[in-house]
């Protein structure tokens, strides 16, 4: 078990955002770390229809003594890191309070009733305004521009995960996800993930 | 190597609820597992099938999920242990073989490990399984978290032997797809010889024939099986994972099982009442073991009682405790009934905190007001909802599409009868709302075979019915063999998208690889619906102009049922992922916008997420990152200025 204390226990992150961002491997490859680092960890996660483009999100609870909820309760979450902007603010509805920690990427996934011309997605600049007056502690990150930089724009996942660790709150780094990612991406496929999780981790002020 | 086996017995994983009842599953040295695909329960079939060769296992994704329980029955009877899994209303399909299946007894150790959906997170109705313990008196167990999920998996083998009997497990979606830590025990061998004994006397249970009962004869068998029931509530006394934390002698009695469990214990922790509040865990939900319940309902007078779905245990409890109110006195009971707990729904912690501030005036506020509702207020005013909609290229956008415009020129306010799949968005706008009617696998084509023969009272709607490939095969066959019978007019879609796609692409009966990667025969569905004497017609559903004069020949001839089956794979299948056969663009030139006359066809009724309307430019645009490159929507545009380009190379 690792000696770090948590800020919190449980200590509560949401990965939010769109079906098909990777959220669930991004959750999924933190929750392993964090377990090989001997802590309990407990992830909730949205499946089914929402894969398709809906919005979908992962909690996690990390704690020294037991598994919690699947659920975060509230407006408990400590962490959200969000891969599509909207969806930062739908989860901080039900889940943000002005202590937490928010880290955004910056590109936008038009719902259908934008799409149509029916309803309208907010200027980047208002969610910038709105999201840091009343979570004081919000980061803004060019996740799939970075990706896209890279040569995949999937691996804005990654990046955002490895900023989640940049935080750092967990006693987790590259080593360790490279160790994790090898069991679940091929094997070519390591090294540009791991430059995705550095990129990151870079991207959070120590 | 799956992780899943792996033998080391001093770790500890990271395991979803469903991969938990896998590992229990082969540490108890399970043999066959059949089932049907149904969120939340897909991934155990999905994960026994990746260990079966190691673990020397038998694995099928049945045609429905009362085969698969037959299927699993048989290993049973010839002394193996076997599983069949589902999702809830899978069980109401499987119930006809559960009955008498309890009557008759197992051999091997058996367990159907049904997954609820609280909430109908995935589903089109929220059932509720466990009923099913109690209609058809087998054991019910329910883990509480993901440690449980897998040792009481693997217990419930060695309960299923012990009385001779299939046991149920039931779980939900928030523990068969959430995560959580879980320690390995030991794995067994895998040398298992499988043999049916049956010359021993009628109704042997080591080696007579198994006969659910001879007509008549019902105190052969009924008596029985009651007697294993009552055998079961007495090793329920004992069981180690029925648990109580909490004082001695608390203010309040929470009795809870599956997630709620979790729940129960977060709201206690938030609110520091784990000194004032005691919990009961209950694995053992049917039969309860009523000493256990005595000793626990006489630590206090206030009993809370926490779970999802229906008041299954709130009734039972109930029940011991008016039989044993001399005893231990008259309880004030809180729960469903109460409305105390919400009676639909999923739960949450912050369910239980409600219900525990209420009851206890125990004030509790999350976060401060003014927070919450300036949050909320963003939340309603900067987040367009993302509904469901059809992935870009899906096929069953073009199919929906044909069909809309096909009952708009018929003029005779046809409509469509729904069923079980992704198509069940053919209710919504992204499917145009052409769906009316929707309920169980393979009812569309059973309701739609009844309005056909309403002519004679006057009638003269065309009633066309959909349903996938692997639906066709699960329970639209016997519709479809009774429309033909009693020559309902019907125009029976068979959208075969080559898969089971809605839960994540698992084989059936009509395509030619099984789950365990192996060549098997692959039924044809054109080929079966001739013979069964339907008129039969193919067609791939992007090329509009085809299905659609297909459309209007068959909805047009009248004289008995008729099938059309639309052939294009799934976009997210393996074969179609990451092909464009189009790139697809707008000539700005010719797109006349708000101009044009045609409403915006493509963005405001066709409603690809792959075509983005540019407000400033008002004209529509391809976004290059979402479309997948069908071409369909080439074929929509009046003026012709969704221009495609042929890919090299498809």
């Amino acid at each position: 078990m690792s000696d770090k204390r948590l800020p919190h226990d449980p200590y509560n992150v949401i990965i939010t955002g769109v079906g098909g961002q990777g959220n669930v491997l991004a959750s999924r490859v933190l929750g392993s770390m964090l377990v090989d680092k001997g802590f309990f960890v407990t992830i909730g996660e949205t499946f089914g229809p929402s894969q398709r483009g809906g919005s979908v999100m992962s909690h996690l609870r990390i704690s020294k003594t037991s598994v919690w909820s699947p659920q975060i309760p509230g407006f408990r979450a400590h962490i959200i890191a969000s891969l599509e902007p909207i969806e930062a603010i739908r989860v901080l509805a039900l889940y943000g309070n002005p202590e937490a920690t928010i880290l955004c990427n910056t590109r936008p996934i038009y719902p259908v009733p934008v799409i149509r011309g029916e309803e309208e997605y907010p200027s980047m600049e208002t969610i910038r305004k709105e999201l840091r007056s009343l979570v004081p502690d919000t980061l803004f990150i060019d996740a799939t521009e970075e990706a896209q930089k890279l040569g995949s724009p999937i691996l804005a996942n990654i990046i955002m995960l490895g900023a989640v660790c940049g935080t750092g709150v967990f006693p987790v780094d590259r080593h360790d996800f490279r160790h994790t990612i090898s069991e679940r991406v091929k094997k070519d496929q390591v090294d540009i993930n791991v430059s995705a999780f550095d990129i990151g981790t870079g991207l959070v002020p120590a | 190597m799956s992780y899943l086996t792996d033998t080391r017995t001093d770790i500890t994983r990271l395991l979803m609820g469903n991969e938990a009842i896998v590992r229990g599953a082969l540490e108890a040295g399970i043999s066959v597992a059949a089932g049907y695909p149904g969120t939340p329960s897909s991934e155990i079939i999905d994960a026994f099938s990746k260990v079966a060769r190691e673990r020397n296992m038998y694995v099928e994704w049945s045609t429905n999920e009362k085969v698969a329980m037959e299927v699993a029955a048989a290993a049973s009877f010839a002394g193996l242990r076997t599983m069949c899994v589902m999702k809830q209303n899978g069980v109401n399909v499987a119930s006809d073989f559960l009955l008498h299946l309890a009557s008759s007894g197992t051999r091997g150790g058996m367990v159907l490990a049904a997954c609820d959906d609280p909430g109908a997170l995935s589903s089109v109705n929220e059932g509720e399984s466990r009923i099913f313990a109690r209609l058809v008196e087998i054991p019910l167990l329910e883990p509480g978290d993901f440690q449980d999920a897998k040792d009481v998996t693997k217990w419930a083998f060695e309960l299923s032997e012990e009385i001779r009997n299939i046991v149920m497990i039931r779980s939900v979606t928030r523990l068969s797809h959430a995560s959580g830590n879980v320690r390995f025990g030991p794995l067994p061998g895998t040398d298992r010889r499988a043999s049916f004994k049956y010359h021993g006397p009628l109704y042997d249970p080591e080696c007579g024939p198994i006969i659910a009962m001879v007509v008549g004869a019902a105190k052969l068998q009924h008596g029985p099986l009651q007697e294993k029931v009552k055998k079961a509530a007495r090793l329920f006394e004992s069981c180690p994972f029925n648990t109580y934390t909490g004082p001695e002698k608390p203010e309040l009695l929470i009795i809870t099982s599956s997630a709620c469990n979790l729940y129960s214990r977060e709201a206690l922790a938030i609110l520091g009442l784990e000194h004032r509040v005691g919990i009961l865990k209950l694995v053992t939900t049917w039969p309860l073991p009523p000493e256990l319940i005595k000793r626990n309902l006489s630590r206090t007078g206030r009993i809370l009682i926490v779970e999802e779905v229906l008041p299954v245990l709130e009734e039972q409890v109930k029940i011991l405790a008016a039989e044993m109110a001399e005893e231990i006195g008259a309880k004030k009971f809180y729960g469903k009934n109460s409305g105390t707990i919400p009676s639909i729904g999923e739960m949450n912690p912050d369910f239980v905190l409600a219900a525990l501030s209420s009851i206890l005036g125990v004030p509790y506020t999350s976060v401060s007001p003014p927070f919450a509702e300036k949050a909320g207020e963003l939340a309603r005013t900067m987040t367009p909802g993302r509904g469901l909609t059809f992935c870009p290229g899906c096929p069953h956008r073009a199919t929906f599409w044909c069909i809309k415009n096909v009952l708009e020129l018929d003029g005779r306010e046809g409509f469509v009868c729904g069923d079980i799949g992704c198509y069940v968005m053919g209710t919504l706008p992204s499917g145009f709302s052409t769906v009316k009617t929707l309920h169980a696998m393979g009812s569309g084509t059973g309701i739609a075979s009844g309005f056909g023969k309403l002519k004679p009272f006057g009638m003269t709607q065309p009633v066309i019915s959909v349903c996938g490939d692997s639906t066709f095969f699960h329970a639209a066959m016997p519709a479809l063999v009774n429309a033909v019978h009693q020559k309902s007019p019907l125009t029976m879609v068979i959208l075969d998208n080559s898969g089971t796609a809605m839960t994540g692409f698992q084989p059936h009966p009509g395509t030619p690889e099984n789950v365990l990667g192996e060549q098997v025969p692959a039924l044809d569905i054109e080929a079966l619906c001739r013979a069964m004497g339907a008129r039969v017609e193919v067609q791939d559903p992007f090329d509009l102009e085809g299905t659609r004069a297909t459309f209007h020949r068959l909805i047009e001839y009248e004289e008995g049922a008729k099938v059309l089956i639309l052939k294009q794979a799934c976009a997210l299948s393996p074969e179609r992922r990451g092909r464009k056969n189009f790139e697809m663009s707008v000539d700005e030139a010719i797109c006349l916008g708000e101009q044009c006359g045609c409403n915006r066809l493509c963005t405001r009724i066709f409603g690809c997420p792959g075509i983005v309307w540019d407000k400033e430019a008002g004209v529509a645009r391809i976004d290059e990152m979402i479309c997948v490159g069908c071409g369909v929507c080439a074929d929509i545009c009046p003026s012709g200025a969704l221009i495609k380009k042929e890919v090299a190379g498809t």
